[in-house]
C-alpha cells in the first residue's frame, strides 16, 4: 500500500446487507485493487459509509481522484460523498467482470437480498434478470440457515462439499425450505447432505426464476458474497455442465465496476472529481429524514438528506419537486 | 345522479365532462394514492390483479364523497376485466354500500341489457345537451393525451428537471376547468408552445423506447410507479403504443358497429401469435414488432401480476427481441412492487440500450 498519497478511484457499493469499498490504482490500467473493505450495512447505510471511510483513512494515504456509487443505497451515497457517477449495480457488475475478462458472456451474482443474472455478448449487456421479491436464493437465507445449524457461514460451502448424497430440499420458498430441512434433520440425515441439498435447491431456484429462456454461454462468472460458498459453485458447475469462474475480488465486484465507471466518465469529460474530501465527509453530521408529503393526495414518501443542518437533497416526490418540500403546508 | 368512477391516469378529466353532459354530477375520487391501494387490496380477493384492487379502492373513496352510483366498464373475452364490475358490485354490496352499479360494455348479443344500463346514464337528457357534453368530453380526452405526449417528448430534453411535470400538471388543471371545445383547443395550442420553451437548446438524440402491455398498467402512472416519468428523467423519450381515445374508438364505436378488425395486428404478430388471447396480449406482440420495424431503441412491457394475456405475451417477447434485434424489458407490477428494484431494472435497461446504440453507431 502506498505511503505517499497515491491517486486512486473510490468505488462504493451500498447494498442492503453489505457496504463495500474499493480503491483502484488510478495510474494502472484496468482494475487494480489497492484496498478493499467489506462491511455489514446493518440497516444503517450512513454509519457504514463513514466507518468504511474511516478505515480507509487509517489504512493508507490516498488522493481520491474520482468516486462512484452503486447499490440500493447509491443515491444516498452519491449525495453524501459527492460522487461523480451514480449507477445501478447491474451495469457496475458487468463493467467489473468485463475488466477481468472481455469474453464474459454470463454473470451469476448472488448478494445479500437479491440475485441477478446478466447476459453479455461481445462485451455488451444484452439481457438481465433480477430477483428482488423472493428471499429464497439469496445470501440472507443461507446466512440464516447456517446460523440455525450452528455452522459458521464461511464453512458452509466446505460442509456442503463433504456430502456424498445430497438430499432434495424444497427450495422454492424459504419457509418451505426451512421446514423441509427440519424434517430431513429429524429423519437423521447427515448435516453435510442437508447443507448440500440446500445449496442445490438454491442453484435450482436461481436458474428457474432467472434463467428461463436465456442461453448461459461461457465464460461464466460467479460473483457477489455467496460466491464464497464452494458448494454453490460446484452445483452451478454440475448443473450448467461448464466451468464457473470466481474472480479474485468476487465480493466487491459492484464497487470495482462503479470505480471503473467513474474513471471512465471523468476521463471522458476531462473533469475534476466532485468528491467532497475524506476529511469533510468524516467530520460532517449527515442525517436522513423520511416523511409523507401532505401537499396533494399523492402523499409521496419523501426522503431528505441533511448535512450539518443544511438541506442537501430529497427524492421521492412525484411532482418532480427536488428542493426542500414543506412538510405541513 | 352523483356518479363516481375508477381512475385511469388522467381520464377523469374527460369522464367528468361526459357525466355532466348527461346531466349527472361527477364525484371524482381523490387521485389514486397508497391509501386507495391499501383499501382496495384489503377488500379484494388476493389473486385479483392490480387494476381490480385500485379501481375498487377508487370506488370506495368515491362513495365516501357521497356518490350514489358507480360507473365501471365491462367487456367480454379471456381478460378477467369483463367480470370485474360484477364482482366489485357484489363486494360493495357485502360492505353495505348502497349504490347503483352501472357497467358499460360492448354488447355481445344482449342489447336489451346494454340499453338498460345506457338508459340509466342518459335518463331524460335532451339530445342537444348530450351531444355537446359528449363532444366536449371527446375533445378533452384527445387533448389530455396530446398534452401527455408533449410531456413525454419534452421531459428528456428539459432544461430544468421537473419543469415538464409541473407544466403538464398546470395545463391539465386548465383542461379540467375548460367548458367549451374552443377553450380546449386554445389550451392545446398554448401548451404546445409552452412545452417547447422548456427544452434545452443543445442536446443529443434521446433514446426512444416504446411502451407496450396491459392498458391499465400502461396508462395509469400510479400502478406503474410513474414509469413514463422515470424513463424521461433517465433521458428517454417514451413512445406510446396505447391511447385511450384510440381504445374508445375501436372498442366502443367500431366494435359496436362491427367495424373493428384485428387483421392489422394479426399481420404484425404473424409467426408468434395467431389471434386474440384477451386484453392486450396480441397487441403487445404486434406493437413490439411494429416498434422494431420503426427502428426504436427498445421496448418496455408492463403487466399486472397474474394477467393471463400479458403472461402469454411475456413468454413470446424474448423471441421477438431476438428475431428483430430489439431489447425488451418486461416489468410486472402489483401492490408489493418495490420501488428500488423497479428503478434499478429501468436504469440497467437504459444503460444496456445506450451502450448497444452507441455500438451500433445509430
Amino acid at each position: 500500500m502506498g505511503s505517499k498519497s497515491k491517486p486512486v478511484y473510490l468505488g462504493v457499493d451500498v447494498g442492503s446487507v453489505s457496504t463495500n469499498f474499493v480503491l483502484l490504482d488510478a495510474e494502472a490500467a484496468g482494475a487494480s485493487v489497492v484496498w478493499k473493505k467489506y462491511l455489514r450495512t446493518q440497516g444503517a447505510p450512513l454509519v457504514a459509509l463513514k466507518t468504511g471511510l474511516a478505515h480507509m483513512a487509517q489504512e493508507g494515504s490516498w488522493r481520491i481522484v474520482g468516486v462512484g456509487a452503486t447499490g440500493s443505497g447509491r443515491e444516498l451515497a452519491g449525495v453524501v460523498l459527492g460522487a461523480d457517477v451514480v449507477k445501478n449495480e447491474i451495469t457496475a457488475h458487468a463493467t467489473a467482470a468485463l475488466s477481468y475478462d472481455s469474453n464474459v458472456s454470463t454473470i451469476l451474482e448472488i448478494g445479500g437480498q437479491d440475485s441477478k443474472l446478466i447476459i453479455l455478448r461481445d462485451g455488451v449487456v444484452v439481457d438481465f434478470a433480477m430477483n428482488t421479491v423472493c428471499a429464497a436464493g439469496t445470501g440472507s437465507f443461507l446466512d440464516q440457515q447456517a446460523h440455525r445449524l450452528g455452522i459458521p457461514i464461511d464453512e458452509f460451502g466446505q460442509v456442503a462439499l463433504r456430502s456424498t448424497s445430497p438430499v432434495r430440499i424444497a427450495g422454492r420458498c424459504t419457509v418451505f425450505a426451512e421446514s423441509d430441512m427440519v424434517h430431513k434433520q429429524q429423519l437423521g440425515v447427515d448435516i453435510a447432505d442437508i447443507v448440500a441439498g440446500l445449496c442445490q435447491a438454491m442453484v435450482r431456484n436461481f436458474l428457474s426464476s432467472l434463467a428461463k429462456g436465456k442461453e448461459l454461454l461461457p465464460t461464466v462468472f460467479f460473483q457477489g458474497g455467496v460466491a464464497a460458498n464452494a458448494g454453490m459453485r460446484r452445483f452451478f458447475e454440475e448443473t450448467l455442465a461448464q466451468p464457473i469462474y470466481i474472480p479474485e475480488h468476487y465480493d466487491v465486484m459492484g464497487a470495482i465496476g462503479i470505480a471503473l465507471l467513474a474513471a471512465e466518465a471523468l476521463a471522458e469529460g476531462h473533469k475534476p472529481t466532485r468528491f467532497l474530501g475524506l476529511e469533510s465527509v468524516l467530520r460532517s453530521e449527515v442525517a436522513a429524514q423520511v416523511y409523507e408529503c401532505q401537499r396533494c393526495p399523492n402523499a409521496c414518501e419523501i426522503s431528505e438528506i441533511w448535512r450539518d443542518g443544511t438541506f442537501l437533497a430529497s427524492w421521492g416526490a412525484r411532482c418532480g419537486r427536488q428542493g426542500r418540500a414543506d412538510q405541513t403546508s | 345522479m352523483r356518479i363516481t368512477f375508477p381512475h385511469l391516469g388522467n381520464a377523469y378529466i374527460a369522464v367528468e365532462s361526459l357525466l355532466r353532459g348527461l346531466g349527472h354530477e361527477p364525484v371524482t375520487p381523490p387521485l389514486t394514492n397508497r391509501q386507495t391501494l391499501e383499501r382496495g387490496s384489503f377488500h379484494s380477493p388476493a389473486e385479483m390483479c392490480l387494476p381490480f384492487k385500485i379501481s375498487l379502492g377508487n370506488m370506495l373513496e368515491g362513495i365516501d364523497l357521497g356518490a350514489e352510483s358507480v360507473l365501471m366498464i365491462g367487456g367480454w373475452g379471456p381478460c378477467r376485466l369483463g367480470y370485474y364490475g360484477e364482482i366489485q358490485r357484489l363486494l360493495l354490496e357485502a360492505l353495505g354500500k348502497e349504490v347503483e352499479f352501472i357497467t358499460l360494455e360492448v354488447p355481445r348479443g344482449n342489447y336489451s341489457r346494454y340499453m338498460v344500463h345506457l338508459q340509466k346514464l342518459t335518463g331524460s337528457t335532451k339530445f342537444d345537451h348530450l351531444r355537446s357534453g359528449a363532444s366536449l368530453s371527446w375533445a378533452k380526452l384527445n387533448a389530455l393525451e396530446e398534452l401527455e405526449i408533449l410531456a413525454l417528448q419534452t421531459r428528456p430534453r428539459e432544461k430544468k428537471r421537473g419543469a415538464t411535470t409541473g407544466y403538464l400538471q398546470y395545463q391539465l388543471e386548465q383542461l379540467r376547468a375548460a367548458e367549451t371545445v374552443q377553450e380546449v383547443e386554445e389550451i392545446l395550442s398554448t401548451a404546445s408552445r409552452g412545452f417547447l420553451r422548456l427544452r434545452a437548446r443543445e442536446q443529443n438524440r434521446p433514446l426512444r423506447l416504446g411502451v407496450v402491455g396491459e392498458i391499465y398498467t400502461v396508462m395509469d402512472p400510479f400502478s406503474n410507479l410513474r414509469l413514463e416519468e422515470r424513463l424521461g428523467y433517465l433521458g428517454v423519450e417514451v413512445v406510446r403504443t396505447i391511447s385511450l381515445a384510440e381504445w374508445v374508438k375501436n372498442h366502443i364505436f367500431k366494435k359496436a358497429l362491427g367495424l373493428y378488425s384485428l387483421a392489422p395486428l394479426r399481420r404484425l404478430a404473424a409467426g408468434y401469435l395467431r389471434g386474440f388471447i384477451g386484453g392486450h396480449g396480441l397487441e403487445s406482440i404486434a406493437r413490439s414488432v411494429d416498434l422494431a420495424r420503426k427502428n426504436l431503441d427498445g421496448v418496455v412491457h408492463v403487466l399486472p401480476l397474474s394477467c393471463m394475456p400479458e403472461i402469454v405475451a411475456r413468454g413470446i417477447l424474448p423471441r421477438v427481441s431476438r428475431d428483430h434485434g430489439i431489447p425488451v424489458l418486461s416489468l410486472m407490477v402489483d401492490e408489493h412492487t418495490g420501488e428500488g428494484g423497479f428503478q434499478t431494472r429501468l436504469e440497467a435497461f437504459v444503460d444496456m440500450v445506450q451502450r448497444r446504440v452507441g455500438r451500433l453507431g445509430k
